[in-house]
């Protein structure tokens, strides 16, 4: 007969159970009184404006919700909500920049991505001439990373096969290590490099005496920064694909190179382009290093191996230094070209990434 | 014709030809023919000279010694490929240094001030004086501040994509995260330049009307163009970097480890301190490392947002501030010989610092990687 008695002391058992909780109605409240304090301390002090005004509430809302909550949660629940506070604004505030970076790249871009951008170089353009385009650039961009990418990718993917299929022990050990170190070369080393080596040393040998600038020279620049990011990723989708398709190949009797030629780096495929996409996003918004060895030009100049180029990345940044007050339309429209050219390439690999399951 | 005894001598002998006169025997016509030219042997092995093959010597893998010999040697080819770009990768670390330092010892010499303390950059003058002493601490400071501003900002928006976001909205938006990384830095440059300068400015001029006697905020403008908007445009430029490292490796928390925390009566924080953070910190402090390298190295977007003075100052908010890679590319178009191998110097300076940086970074990974994999 005690169950008879036990259903009306449940419900207060319950209630004694559970812990206090601060009602949403308090943090809301919290939250006004947070704004409004800080606009009265603001506007009466006349110390700041609008963005004062947000800083202070936030920190008194913050202030006001460790107070409320440990009063009534305890201090360790007080703490989780300020923390959880803190963290998702600092998510809004990393926001804030970036939207508006994303914000004005397309509202200034739009204003001059007209056919003329696209198909006129900047070739005895003044600084009067509204006119003017990148298309010397785009071509400088397309052929620079082009070559570049010829360059690097049969060297980074036959330094990834030796270093997961062939090496052993300290070697294979510090390769992958000075692959890691060379991921962190500035892009303007990479540069410098280049003109130490190739401007200043090699190219007068090609170039009857006086340093040759040159859009392969940009190439060679671009492989330096290209090749780490190849290798690294080459090397972890090499190491996902599966031990027992290897055993089966070797079962078969095929030797080891043609294992790793038809078996492992078919099966890798999908993830090592994603790489290469990945590297020659990268590489395409470099512009230190074109500044320092491509020279920049402003006619269009096809061939690689001669004479200055441009590049997009490159394009920007002379146009954003340039007087005219046409120069900076330029710029805007280049930067939204690039970044769209990028932020493809990038979208599509991690697109073929997910699809195919292999890459992460 | 001289072919036809020769196999047929092979086949007496009982060497690996007798099966090839089996498979022969259908077409023997026709195949004495194909092989009497020589070049038609070459291509199909280094071996095929010495061992003689006979003709037709393709057409089957049952021999002995054959095909074992002639995977050696492409074996040994790719083997030796794959080695030789292996250390393409230690050659060119090694070259840029050997490069590097070539083209920067004429200038060095020719350097009339001394080049670890001088502060000011004129070397196209007829008496080159330069000096590393104001580029470095100007990297320095930027770079430090730029982390300070955004490794707290990006842990928690690492946080709140692997913990507090619901699953498909953090995907969705780690997956942002990734493209912002890859916006090119002549972007940010032109942000900061053309829209970001305005509300730095005015936080500038109220931060120096109320904290002017703190030295960092001193000075009298103007204000701007200086070491706080550079360093905050290279802070939202090294955001997206750690925050997608620090995040992968928040996910790969054991979910083991946060349901007992959960599970004892932590709350969320606790369990975030207690189980996150600790298997994290190595990827932390790797993401920072990695971060603290690219700030280092960032050119374009500093030369654009700097003040570009070579001058050793605190002050924060003055215009003014200069870095080794900004005044690479501002001061290379009007280099001449001198001033040329002066700016390889700097960037020699700047390859061995993120050189240490890197290798350091890398070396806690590696030594915490071990660890974690042991303990885990």
């Amino acid at each position: 007969m005690t169950t008879m008695t036990a259903p009306p002391v449940a419900p207060e058992q319950n209630l004694r159970l559970r812990a206090r909780r601060l009602p949403v109605v308090a943090l809301l409240g919290i939250a006004v009184a947070a704004v409004a304090v800080a606009a009265l301390l603001v506007y009466a002090t006349g110390i700041g404006g609008f963005a004062l005004v947000v800083a202070l509430a936030m920190l008194l809302y913050l202030v006001g919700l460790f107070a409320a909550s440990s009063a009534v949660e305890g201090r360790r629940q007080a703490r989780n909500r300020t923390w959880s506070a803190l963290i998702h604004s600092a998510f809004v505030l990393a926001l804030l920049p970036l939207i508006s970076v994303v914000w004005t790249l397309l509202s200034n871009g739009m204003e001059r991505l007209d056919r003329t951008f696209f198909l006129t170089s900047m070739n005895n353009i003044g600084a009067r001439d509204p006119n003017g385009g990148a298309y010397h650039a785009i071509v400088g961009t397309l052929e620079q990373v082009g070559i570049a990418t010829l360059i690097t990718v049969p060297l980074g993917l036959a330094c990834a096969i030796y270093v997961v299929e062939y090496g052993r022990g300290r070697f294979a050990q510090l390769i992958r290590f000075f692959v890691d170190v060379m991921t962190g070369i500035p892009s303007i080393v990479a540069g410098l490099f280049v003109l130490a080596f190739w401007i200043l040393i090699v190219s007068p040998y090609l170039n009857d005496g006086r340093p040759g600038y040159s859009g392969f020279a940009a190439s060679l620049a671009l492989s330096v920064l290209m090749l780490p990011t190849i290798v690294r990723s080459t090397e972890e989708m090499l190491r996902l694909v599966p031990a027992p398709l290897r055993e089966g190949s070797y079962a078969l009797g095929v030797p080891k190179w043609k294992t790793i030629l038809r078996i492992v780096l078919p099966t890798a495929a999908p993830g090592i382009v994603t790489g290469v996409m990945l590297a020659i996003a990268r590489a395409a918004g470099e512009t230190a290093p074109v500044l320092l060895v491509a020279g920049g030009g402003a006619a269009i100049n096809f061939n690689p191996f001669e004479n200055n180029q441009s590049s997009l990345a490159l394009f920007v940044y002379q146009q954003a230094g340039d007087a005219s007050r046409y120069a900076p339309a330029r710029a805007w429209a280049a930067a939204l070209t690039l970044v769209a050219l990028v932020l493809i390439l990038t979208i599509a690999a991690k697109l073929l990434a997910r699809r195919n399951r292999f890459g992460r | 014709m001289g072919d036809t005894p020769d196999r047929s001598a092979n086949a007496g002998t009982g060497g690996p030809r007798v099966t090839l006169g089996h498979s022969r025997s259908a077409g023997a016509a026709l195949s004495v023919d194909v092989p009497v030219t020589p070049l038609d042997r070459t291509p199909d092995g280094v071996g095929s000279q010495d061992s003689d093959l006979g003709p037709g010597g393709t057409g089957l893998g049952g021999g002995g010694a054959l095909p074992r010999r002639r995977a050696f040697g492409a074996e040994r080819i790719f083997h030796g490929f794959t080695m030789a770009a292996g250390m393409t990768v230690l050659g060119i670390i090694v070259a840029i240094a050997i490069f590097l330092v070539a083209k920067a010892v004429p200038a060095l010499d020719a350097n009339t001030a001394n080049f670890f303390t001088y502060e000011g950059w004129s070397p196209n003058e007829t008496e080159p004086k330069f000096g590393i002493g104001a580029l470095a601490f100007g990297t320095v400071l930027t770079s430090l501040l730029a982390l300070l501003m955004a490794v707290p900002v990006a842990l928690g928006i690492a946080l709140y994509l692997s913990h507090y976001a619901p699953r498909r909205v953090g995907t969705a938006l780690g997956f942002l995260v990734d493209l912002l990384a890859a916006v090119p830095s002549v972007v940010f440059g032109l942000w900061g330049r053309d829209y970001f300068y305005g509300p730095v400015r005015d936080v500038s001029a109220w931060l120096n009307t109320y904290f002017g006697w703190l030295p960092i905020f001193g000075g009298d403008g103007p204000f701007g163009r200086s070491v706080l908007l550079g360093s905050l445009v290279l802070a939202i430029m090294v955001l997206p970097i750690i925050t997608s490292l620090s995040r992968e490796v928040f996910l790969q928390t054991p979910t083991a480890n946060e349901e007992a925390a959960l599970a004892l009566g932590a709350t969320k924080w606790e369990m975030i301190r207690m189980a996150v953070l600790p298997y994290g910190r190595p990827g932390i402090i790797g993401a920072t490392m990695l971060g603290l390298g690219r700030a280092l190295g960032e050119t374009i977007a500093l030369a654009m947002t700097l003040g570009i003075v070579s001058k050793i100052s605190f002050n924060l908010i003055e215009n003014g501030g200069n870095t080794v890679a900004a005044n690479i590319a501002n001061a290379f178009g009007e280099a001449n010989d001198i001033g040329r191998g002066a700016l390889i110097a700097s960037g020699l300076v700047l390859f061995s610092i993120t050189l240490i940086v890197n290798m350091t970074a890398r070396a806690i990974i590696y030594r915490r990687r071990e660890f974690t994999e042991t303990a885990a």
